[in-house]
């Protein structure tokens, strides 16, 4: 059994909802990762806000965001116990993120010691 | 009060003699109560039978270093000047009997000692239960059980294991382990599949008298240790109404609620307002809010919403198999069979009665032949006698199309 982590990217949605329907999509959220858990295959989670962010660059020059402002913004992940990427996959179907058009969640595997050679 | 008094004296002289002698202590404590049920049986109860047991247990205790004394005596005759009799004098003051207690339930919850073996040591030493008693409870036989303390109490000599308060710094990460072992030693009673409803009421209730010990001490009265107690009196809330006058298990939809212990219930609210206070969330925390929607009998939208969203973060803390399964059925009354079956049959349960049971409430009115199937799959994985009547009703009031 391998770790993969799924990755959630889409915009920031207090930007574009009501708390109301934020609360509503929490509850969505944690339903889907309890069937999960219910499995035995959730390792562990974690949602990241979006305000009060920065970006460290190469010359160690500080910036404020990202925002949410695109799709594409990182905005939590779950690392799942699954037997192959597609198992992963099949999981990442349901999650309620997926509801929001143009949002994604990317599968990938967890490195482990022996897949560093 | 044989109970009390057994656990009383066996950790003021444990804590007295040291780890090392953690058999004598227990033997000094079973032969006090021997002669006493000896003795007051023909004689009658003594006026104070508390400070006759203490009587003779020191007495018995100062016997038994006198014996060792003339025994060095003989055969060290050169060690005789330094060789005085031990001063015993024992302490059974309440405070020292209640830190007793307290110290050697952090040393039998030692990390070294296996957590079965844990729960048998507690049970015999600070709950005074017979070794065919605990056999009992375990469903296992009494060679099994001596085996298992035999190797529990080398353990504890092996390691030196000190009967004292751990450092401070190191008091959280032990009380979790004393916590863990209550915990199981209450699921003993509350779900054992032991017949003997005595018995697992008496786990139940020892399980609280010990969950009491942390709480009475500020340096382990947390707010773990008070959700834990929530839930054991949440829990113990609906024991009157769990059973028939037959023994059958009655299935809390079809309890009948004026049974239920009404002080428990308040006392529970009363440990879970105090365990709320503080940053932590235990799992404790969430299965004793999860037990507290429980004592609302009604059926409301509210009441199965968050009873489905604490499972839901109780598994994220924690899997286990009966959490898997509650939370499915929870699923089921927030969003129906139809919603809740596909997630159920991913559980991966297929050897677990229980699994069994759910899919088949879960399949009625929807596929009344699955749902037989899955009943008399139940049937024949349920191990105790109660369970196979409840399951033999399912499947007896099930239409068949």
């Amino acid at each position: 059994m391998d770790e993969f982590m799924l990755i959630f990217r889409h915009e920031d949605g207090k930007k574009i909802a009501s708390p109301e329907q934020m609360q509503i999509w929490m509850k969505a959220t944690m339903d889907w990762i309890g069937g999960i858990a219910a499995q035995n295959k959730f390792v562990l989670g974690n949602g990241l806000l979006f305000d009060d962010a920065r970006v460290v660059h190469h010359n160690k020059m500080v910036t404020n965001g990202p925002f949410g402002e695109i799709k594409e913004t990182l905005g939590g992940y779950i690392i799942v116990k699954a037997e192959s990427a597609d198992e992963a996959a099949s999981f990442a179907k349901d999650c309620p993120i997926l509801g929001g058009e143009g949002n994604t969640v990317e599968v990938r595997k967890i490195i482990r010691g022996e897949d560093m050679h | 009060m044989f109970r009390t008094e057994f656990s009383r004296i066996s950790a003021v002289l444990c804590k007295h003699f040291g780890i090392e002698h953690i058999e004598l202590a227990e033997d000094i404590a079973s032969e006090t109560f021997l002669l006493a049920m000896e003795t007051w049986s023909y004689k009658g109860i003594p006026e104070n039978p508390t400070a006759w047991l203490y009587v003779v247990a020191k007495n018995k205790a100062k016997n038994y270093f006198a014996r060792a004394h003339m025994f060095r005596e003989k055969i060290m005759p050169e060690l005789k000047q330094t060789t005085d009799v031990p001063a015993i004098e024992l302490d059974l003051s309440d405070q020292n009997i209640s830190d007793s207690l307290l110290q050697m339930l952090f040393a039998i919850c030692h990390p070294a000692i296996p957590t079965e073996a844990q729960i048998g040591l507690a049970l015999r030493i600070l709950c005074g239960f017979g070794i065919d008693e605990i056999a009992h409870a375990f469903l296992s036989n009494k060679e099994t059980i001596n085996k298992r303390l035999f190797r529990a109490r080398e353990k504890l000599r092996a390691e030196k294991v000190p009967i004292e308060m751990p450092e401070t710094a190191e008091i959280p990460q032990r009380l979790n382990a004393v916590l863990t072992t209550l915990y199981l030693l209450y699921n003993e009673g509350y779900y054992s599949e032991s017949q003997d409803a005595v018995i697992r009421e008496e786990l139940c209730i020892e399980a609280i008298r010990l969950t009491k010990l942390l709480l009475n001490n500020p340096l382990t009265n947390t707010p773990a240790a008070n959700a834990l107690m929530a839930l054991m009196c949440l829990h113990a809330s609906r024991l009157p109404a769990r059973k028939d006058e037959n023994g059958a298990l009655i299935l809390y939809q079809d309890q009948d609620e004026s049974l239920w212990n009404k002080e428990l219930i308040s006392e529970g609210a009363y440990h879970l307002h105090i365990a709320s206070q503080g940053r932590t969330l235990s799992r404790y925390h969430l299965e004793a809010t999860i037990a507290w929607w429980h004592t609302i009998k009604e059926d409301t939208a509210e009441k199965w919403d968050n009873i489905l969203q604490l499972y839901n973060r109780l598994l994220q803390l924690e899997y286990s198999p009966v959490a898997a399964l509650n939370r499915t059925f929870a699923l089921s009354k927030v969003k129906g069979n139809a919603a809740a079956l596909p997630e159920a049959e991913k559980l991966g349960l297929a050897g677990n009665p229980y699994y069994h049971t759910l899919l088949g409430e879960l399949y009625q009115g929807i596929d009344n032949q699955q749902a037989l199937q899955h009943l008399q799959q139940a049937l024949h994985l349920s191990k105790t006698q109660p369970e196979k009547q409840t399951i033999q009703q399912k499947i007896d009031h099930l239409p068949i199309t």
